[in-house]
Order: C-alpha cells, then structure tokens, then sequence
C-alpha cells in the first residue's frame, strides 16, 4: 500500500477491482464503511461475480475476467477526451511533458524492438530524448507530438466505450457510469483509493493492470495525498516482510538486486546502479545504492568483507536467468535437474498451477524438507488419497522429512501489514510437542554445514564459514538480535567532519536513520528501509500509543512503517508546486517557508525547496511515469492482451495469443486450451472465501464447519443448459486435469456478451485438499494453466478455460 | 481513542468481587459472600495476556492471547482464549470469521509434534529425533552443494551459483525468522529462492 488501512476513512471513492475486501480482508475493509458512513464516500466494485463487497457497492459494474486493461484503458482515454484530468498534477508530478525517443512506436499489439523468437523486446528505444546537457528533454506546453501525453492519447483512443464493451462483456452504459463517478476525482479537492489484491495480480500481464490503475491514480491526482493512493491488500501476515527482506531468487534485501553473470566485478554491477538525476535538483534517493549495498554485505560478512575484495561482492550467487522463481523451481525438478527442497511454511502443491505437473517434479526429487506448523498435501504427496491423490507410494522414491515447528502464538518477532506498518508480537504458548522455532531450525542447518565444511572442506566454503553468527546463543538467535542487525550498526567510529573531536557515529551503536549508512565498511545494516526500527531509543516496532492528532488516521506513534515511520508515500505530493496542500481539509504535509512539515514524515528532504524538487524522489526523473521506460518488460505502456487460455481472439490483435513476452516452458504450451475452444468453452477464475484462508484453515475444526467442501459455481442460464442442478455433481475439466465437485447455482455469476459471443463464467473456490478437519476435496490447481506475469511470474489463476458437464457424485 | 480505563484493568476489577459494590456498602456482608462462593471466577482473571497479531491476511489484526501459565516467568502456557484487541488502530476489537477461529488453529488435530521421516517408497511416515533429522539435513546439502554448485561459468566468470537445492520460504514467519532465513540460504549460494509472495 502506498497508503494504510486506517487512512482509507479519508477517501471519497473507492474502487475494488482485482480483489473482493469484503470478503478477503473483513477488518481492514470496515475502514470503507467508515468512509462511506461519515464523507459520504461512494463503492464502486467492478469484478466477474457479484461479490461481498459488490453487495455494497454503490454501482456495480461486471467484467469479463483478464480484461481489466481495456476497461481502465478505456477510462483512462474517457478522462483525456473530457477534460477530466488534475492538470497542475500531471503536468507537474508525472513525466507527461517528456520526449520520448523517436524510434519508439506501437502497432498492433506490439511495440518497437520485438523478437518472435526469444518472446522478448528489445527495449532500447523506449527511453527518453537526452539533451546536450545530459538531462531528458520536456515539453511543458505538451504541443510535441513525442511527449509522454500525446503518445499516451494516442495510445488509449482505441479503447472507445464501444470497444472496452466489446472486449470485457461490461454493457457500455455500465462503463461509462463507472467512468463518471471516477472521472469527478480529476478534482484536487476529491480522491479516489484503488484497492485491489490477487484478482489482479495472478494474470500473465498482472503487474500491467496495477501499472494501468496507477497511470489512471496519476492522472486525477490522487497519489500522495489523503485517501488516495494504490493500496494493494497483501494476502499473508508478513508477505510484504518476506518480499522487503528479499527471499527472493534476484533480490537482496531493501530492494536491491542480486548481481547477474554480466557483472563481474563490483565495478560494473555498480555502473548500471548510479541513478544520476534526469532532471536538474532531483534527489533521485538511489544514488545512495551503495552504501546500501556495502552495508548489506557487511552485515552478512563482517570483517571478510572488505574495500580489497568489493566487500566479498563474489560470495554473491551470479545469476544466469533473470530469476529462478517458484515456476522455474518445478520445471527444473521435473526435468530431473533438482534433487532437495526445502518447503518453509508453504504448500506448494496446493499453491501453484497444474498439481499434476508438480506431484511429477516432486517425485523427482532425492529429498523433500518440510517445516510447517501444520499437515501439508505436499509433504503427504506421497501418499494415496483415492481419486483426491491418486499416487504409487512405492513408484516414489523421494524422501520426506517434515519438522514440526512454532506457529504466530508461539514466537516472537515483527510481522509488516499492508500499509507498511512493522507490528511487534510476543510469543503466549509452548509449542507443542517438540516443536522448534524456524529460527533454532535454520540456525541448525547452518551450524551442521559449517561445522562439515571446517571438517571436510569443500565448494567454496567462505560464504557460509564468514557469515556473521555472533549471537549470544548461537543456536538459537533472538528476535532482537536479528531485528537489530536489519536496522543496521556502527562497525568503525567515525568523526565528524567540522568537528574531529566529536565523532558522527559511534561503533556499537544501533543507527538511527539509514541517512548515516555509509559505503566504507563503517556501518552494517542488514534492510537498508528497516533502519530506525531498532534503534537505540529501543524497539520501535513495539510502540503502542494509539494517538492520533486531528484524526488524519496516520498513528505515527504506532508501531513503526517503513520507510523512516511514514505512512503515506510520496505524502509531497499531496501539495501543490509551491507546497500548498490542493484540499485544506485533508491536508497532509505542506512548506512553511522554511522547510516541510505536517501529519506525516515528509517523503521529501524537509528543506528541499517545493518549485524545484520533485515528489518521486527513488525516480531519476523526480516525477511520476505515465510511461515506464524500459521498466517493464512487457511495454512502456499497458495493451490489452488475452489470457493464454481465452474464450475469444484478441480483438485489437488477433495474432497474439496471451502476453507476447510471458515465459512459457515448452511442455506447457502444448497443455494450454487453443482460443476459442470448443471443448473447453467456459471461462474460469478461482478465488478465496471469507470463512477459510487459502489451505490452513481446512485444519481448523471451525472453519471446517462452516465451509466443509469443495464447490464451483455457475450461473443459472449455464445450469440449465447444461442440466447441472443447485447442491448437483459435476465434472469441471481442462486441458490439465478434472475436479468433480458440488454445484451452486447462484445470480451471482451471470453470462457476458463479449465481441458478440456469449460467455459464460465458472468459479472456483481453492481451499480443500486431502489433509485436514474438512471433506476430502479436488484443489483448483488440479485445472489452472503453468504460465505465470511476464515481469514477476505470478502464476494465470484468475483467467483460463473449462468445461463443465454433469455427474454423479463420487464413491464415498 | 485513548482509554483512560483498559479493558484488562476493568475485567480485573470486576473480578475481584463485589465487596466494592452498594451491596457491600449497605452491610449485606452475609449476602455477598454467599452470592461470591456461587459465581465461578472469571476465566481470564487468572491468565496471562500477551498481545499479538493475527497470522492470516495482510489487515494484521491486533489480538489479544490469554495463557494459562506464564512464559515470562519460564512457565509452560498453554492458551486457552483469543481475542481482538480494542486498542488496535486498524481493527479495534472486531475480528473476521477466520480471526475469530484462532484458538483452534494453534490447537488444531493437524499441529505436527515430532520430526518424521518418510523413506524412499515407504507408505507411511516414522518418528525420528531432531538430530538424524538434521544431520541427514546438511549432509545431504553438503554433497549437493559440493557437487553442483557453479563456481565459475563458461567464460570464467565467477558466479558460485548453487541451483541443485531449492529453498521456499513463508509468509507468515516474522521478518527476524525472514532474515535469518535469508543469512542461510544466501550464505550457501541458493538462487532457487522464492516466496509466497509470488502468489
């Protein structure tokens, strides 16, 4: 979130789309209520079923799933041919005025540099005039034809209301009126926030409709300021730690990234990594990447990292592909090329497309490690479940190891909510059994392969024999040990430079802000944006003061969110060019003349001069991109495309099938239903219910009681002509696999027109499987398509195509 | 929202009896301890509460983990009751039906107790300690490690990149288990390294 759960009381729309809060995240969605009950805000939700949080909407509007692009495309191109644009905005905050190279262009579906073969652009034209005086050319009066807005108009007049209903089945009259109500946010003085979670992301081109939404927030104006903002609704309790502290195959904590085999030496891994401003006066804050970067590696290595060897910059992994994500993990393993995994807390089996292709790559593997709380399907894999799991024990020679461990209620430690906020939490049970906590786990793993390299030697040992362990109990390392190593420490003294009597920071000492975080070896810091969380004013994550001046909704005292305790980023430009707040009642921060002040920690330096410094400080530019560069791989701009599997061809470019530049392995191409097709003619999603989360809570006796089984559910027109009854069986099949399930035949869901077609929608909850206090049940992932975002590859579970035929049930 | 009487001191107070009430006052002194003998004492009076936060989505709900036993004092706990906490920001008090089920999640049928093992084609999975759990662990990503990992690649660039053994990590363990995590995987030059995130 760009903002937090608690300012959403702030806004005068919200727009649920790619999500269902209501049902997903019940407490944090009361904060729409709140608006709703006392501004007067309006709900407009926009989604393929009619959901919890359709049913109180304001204005409901249906769409066709994997099309959202073409929607708010198309509401994008409603505001710039009516005039419904925050000028002062645009034309200040976003990059509208820049020139973009003249070797750029857009043409059926497809920008320049395109390569058939590698499914890849090359992307060296998607850049910016660079003047003589080395800064990117703008045009402020917007008259060039290759600035930013004019591409960009051009970009969206295809997306006319008759085209976007053609495309998303929306009825035209329904699209225009959610154009309306979001268009009145244009004004400064209205603002609209965009929530929206994995209906959004798990589609080949899901960070694109983030992007599109985010162009469209950019454009009224609504970024920066009080109940505004893109607030994506995270699913787990700490996926956003996870995802800050990098446990990722390319990240390194804070954001940054793992060096690839074409950096050799830190030199060059550095030379792409300077961010020298775009623009005169910019801050453009990664400059700063290494000293973030020397730190990182300091708190890892210590004193083996030093300015003679680039801070052990080889004791880094090199990669040879950009990322080695969870889809790549099981197709390597299902060629034979893995042999252990080690499953922390997750489930893949359930978790990811295809379950067929995944039970083949685990059966694979020499070993399977588990550390879970709770049963899992992937560690009883192994395991005959009848028609549920339908396996050979003694054809699988994989070993399983599951070690039982903590769960929340029995550990210590800070978990990151949506809005950034770091929660501390304090443990209340003994575990059960011989449980152990991940950490005394991992601190074993590690101990044992240290202890076997000093004996044995082996591969390149230093990496793991320099790794800094200096905890008291080296079995087991305390939350606050590991909390202060990410906030970061003073290695070496050092003086300061107007004074050598006094020194600036003090070896030993926790920092305080990573504003002192330097690139000599002199301080250490595990996650560069955690710094000032523990610090040595004490645990700042542990704040509990509820306060909350004039009621703006920012709790500054509470808890601590990263960066530096702000809780809405880019809070600058919540106020004009000359630092006046555009709505006196939702001000936020504003220039006193002197320097920035206000409710929130200024996402600006506090004396960096309104008129000539912009509100997107971590942008070389200083401003905002309604055209992202070569930032994504997929284009500069958003273009609709279709899901892989789709009940009708790409109206605006028929010869591409999915997202042009989406990685696709080749086994699973040939497993993908062709357009159109005839035995599989139904569109399918899967989604989550209110009562279970994803696959744990079917081990809890209560929510197994109040969702027991496993459903689909279609409309009444598709039951009826299928001959399915309510509370009747039927088989639901794709290309991959079929699920028998109980029917419900609901208003809820109803068929579409689309390009003059009739579509009907199946949906698919995910939470049954065949471990737990639940009924046995199939897992959609028996059905979903092995393709995943073309920039993140999060796999295609919103949008792919099924059959549907009745049945009776299963022999119990 | 500041309260100037939590709801913690208020369940203590209220359950310390009634000799502060207007029966006690007006000298029904026989009454009250009649009445007090009848009345089970309050639950909670007599646990240990410890705040924390809810392990499922993103709202991270504030909660409030009654005990019997203290941790603090090096005592066994077992929790016996959960509940929202009024105090928190963003949820003040109200839990969804998933929050509102805790307790039965951290005592539910399906907590593992024991490390098992599951052999090559076996059907079943057996009990073994910690140790031959862990020490087949690290020898067998010892020997992977020592057999795949790229030190150098074609061109002689030094890449010590180790892609034989993957490692999947959580989403709800906290960022001090995160970090941890990371130290380990990363210190061994793990690239096959993801989680939950990328659902």
């Amino acid at each position: 979130m760009t903002n937090s759960w608690t300012d959403i009381k702030n806004t005068d729309l919200v727009v649920i789309m790619g999500g269902n809060a209501a049902e997903a995240h019940p407490c944090g969605f009361k904060w729409v209520t709140e608006a709703k009950a006392t501004r007067g805000a309006k709900l407009v939700v926009v989604d393929p079923r009619f959901t919890r949080s359709a049913a109180v909407a304001d204005y409901y509007a249906p769409i066709r799933q994997g099309s959202d692009i073409a929607f708010l495309l198309g509401v994008i191109n409603y505001c710039m041919l009516n005039d419904k644009v925050q000028w002062e905005y645009v034309k200040a905050f976003t990059n509208a005025a820049y020139l973009v190279k003249d070797g750029f262009t857009y043409q059926e579906g497809l920008f320049t540099g395109y390569d058939e073969q590698k499914r890849d652009y090359n992307r060296s034209t998607w850049d910016y005039q660079i003047g003589a005086d080395g800064y990117a050319m703008v045009d402020d009066t917007l008259q060039n034809p290759r600035c930013v807005w004019n591409l960009l108009k051009e970009h969206v007049a295809l997306y006319t209301p008759d085209m976007v209903s053609r495309i998303t089945g929306t009825p035209k009259d329904k699209f225009l009126k959610v154009c309306e109500m979001i268009a009145e946010t244009s004004s400064p003085t209205k603002t609209m926030t965009s929530m929206y979670a994995l209906g959004w992301t798990q589609h080949s081109k899901g960070s694109q409709n983030i992007r599109c939404m985010a162009m469209l927030q950019l454009i009224l104006g609504n970024i920066g300021v009080r109940g505004g903002g893109m607030n994506a609704l995270r699913g787990h309790s700490n996926i956003q730690g996870l995802t800050d502290i990098g446990l990722m195959s390319n990240l390194i904590p804070g954001y940054m990234s793992l060096p690839t085999e074409r950096e050799p030496d830190f030199a060059t891994y550095m030379s792409t990594r300077g961010f020298k401003p775009l623009r005169p006066n910019q801050m453009s804050y990664w400059q700063n990447y290494k000293k973030f970067f020397v730190s990182f590696q300091k708190a890892m290595w210590g004193a083996a990292a030093t300015p003679e060897n680039n801070f052990a910059y080889d004791y880094l992994p090199k990669l040879d592909v950009p990322a080695y994500d969870i889809l790549r993990a099981f197709e390597l393993m299902n060629q034979g090329k893995m042999n252990a995994y080690v499953c922390q807390g997750f489930n893949p089996l359930q978790a990811f497309p295809n379950k067929a292709k995944l039970a083949s790559a685990l059966s694979k593997l020499k070993l399977l490690v588990i550390m879970d709380p709770l049963e899992t399907e992937t560690a009883r894999f192994w395991e005959n479940h009848g028609i549920y799991n339908d396996v050979d024990p003694t054809k699988i020679q994989t070993e399983v190891i599951q070690l039982p461990t903590t769960c929340f209620a029995e550990d210590e430690g800070g978990l990151v909510n949506s809005g950034r906020w770091m929660q501390w939490h304090w443990p209340a049970g003994s575990p059960p059994g011989e449980a152990k906590t991940d950490v005394w786990i991992m601190s074993q793993i590690h101990l044992r392969l240290k202890d076997l390299y000093r004996k044995e030697g082996g591969a390149n040992p230093d990496p793991i024999l320099n790794l800094t362990w200096n905890y008291k109990d080296t079995h087991e390392p305390t939350a606050a040990e590991l909390a202060k190593e990410m906030n970061g420490y003073v290695l070496t003294d050092v003086a300061d430079p107007n004074d050598p009597t006094k020194k600036l920071l003090e070896a030993g000492k926790q920092v305080a802000t990573f504003g002192v975080l330097r690139d000599d070896g002199s301080t250490a810091c595990g996650n560069w944006i955690y710094s000032g969380s523990y610090t040595e004013a004490g645990n700042m994550m542990a704040r509990r003061d509820n306060s909350d001046p004039d009621d703006t909704g920012a709790f500054l005292k509470w808890s601590f969110a990263w960066p530096a305790n702000r809780r809405i980023i880019y809070n600058r430009a919540s106020a004009d060019i000359n630092g006046k707040p555009w709505d006196e009642t939702r001000k936020l921060l504003w220039w006193d003349g002197a320097k920035w002040t206000g409710y929130d920690v200024p996402d600006i330096a506090p004396t960096a001069k309104p008129q000539d410094v912009g509100p997107f400080i971590m942008n070389p530019e200083g401003v905002s991109r309604l055209f992202a560069r070569g930032m994504m791989r997929d284009g500069p701009f958003p273009v609709h495309y279709e899901p892989f599997e789709s009940p009708v061809a790409n109206v605006i470019a028929p010869k591409i099938r999915g997202n042009p530049v989406a990685r696709v392995f080749k086994d699973d191409f040939t497993q993908f239903a062709e357009v159109a097709s005839k035995e599989f003619p139904y569109a399918a999603t899967s989604y989550r219910l209110t009562e279970h989360f994803h696959y744990w809570t079917k081990n809890n006796q209560v929510n197994a009681v109040l969702q027991p089984e496993f459903f689909v559910e279609i409309s009444e027109q598709l039951a009826k002509e299928k001959g399915i009854s309510n509370a009747g069986w039927a088989k639901v099949s794709s290309k991959r696999g079929s699920v028998l399930a109980k029917v419900y035949v609901t208003k809820r869901i109803r068929p579409l027109t689309v390009d003059g077609k009739t579509v009907h929608i199946v949906g698919i909850p995910i939470h049954w499987g065949f471990v737990g206090a639940a009924r046995k049940g199939f897992t959609a992932n028996v059905l979903t398509p092995f393709v995943g975002d073309a920039n993140i590859e999060t796999p295609e579970f919103k949008a792919f195509c099924v059959n549907i035929e009745p049945t009776t049930g299963p022999v119990a | 929202m500041n309260m100037e009487l939590s709801r913690r001191q208020f369940l203590r107070t209220a359950g310390a009896g009634i000799a502060g009430t207007s029966l006690g006052a007006l000298g029904f002194g026989g009454v009250e301890e009649a009445v007090a003998s009848a009345i089970r004492p309050f639950k909670l009076v007599n646990t240990t509460e410890v705040r924390n936060t809810c392990t499922y989505c993103s709202v991270a709900c504030g909660i409030l983990i009654f005990s019997k036993g203290d941790l603090k004092k090096g005592e066994k706990a077992t929790i016996t009751h959960i509940e929202g906490d009024v105090d928190h920001p963003t949820n003040r008090g109200t839990l969804c039906p998933k929050g509102a089920a805790l307790l039965d999640i951290v005592h539910s049928k399906q907590r593992l107790n024991y490390p098992m093992m599951r052999k090559a084609g076996s059907d079943t999975f057996e009990r073994v300690s910690w140790d031959a759990a862990l020490d087949k662990i690290a020898r067998v990503l010892k020997d992977d490690r020592d057999k795949n990992l790229v030190t150098k690649n074609n061109d002689g660039v030094t890449v010590n990149r180790w892609t034989t053994t993957g490692f999947l990590a959580a989403s709800a363990t906290t960022n001090e288990t995160a970090w941890c995590t990371y130290k380990v995987v990363r210190s061994a030059g793990m690239v096959v390294f993801d989680n939950q995130a990328r659902v």
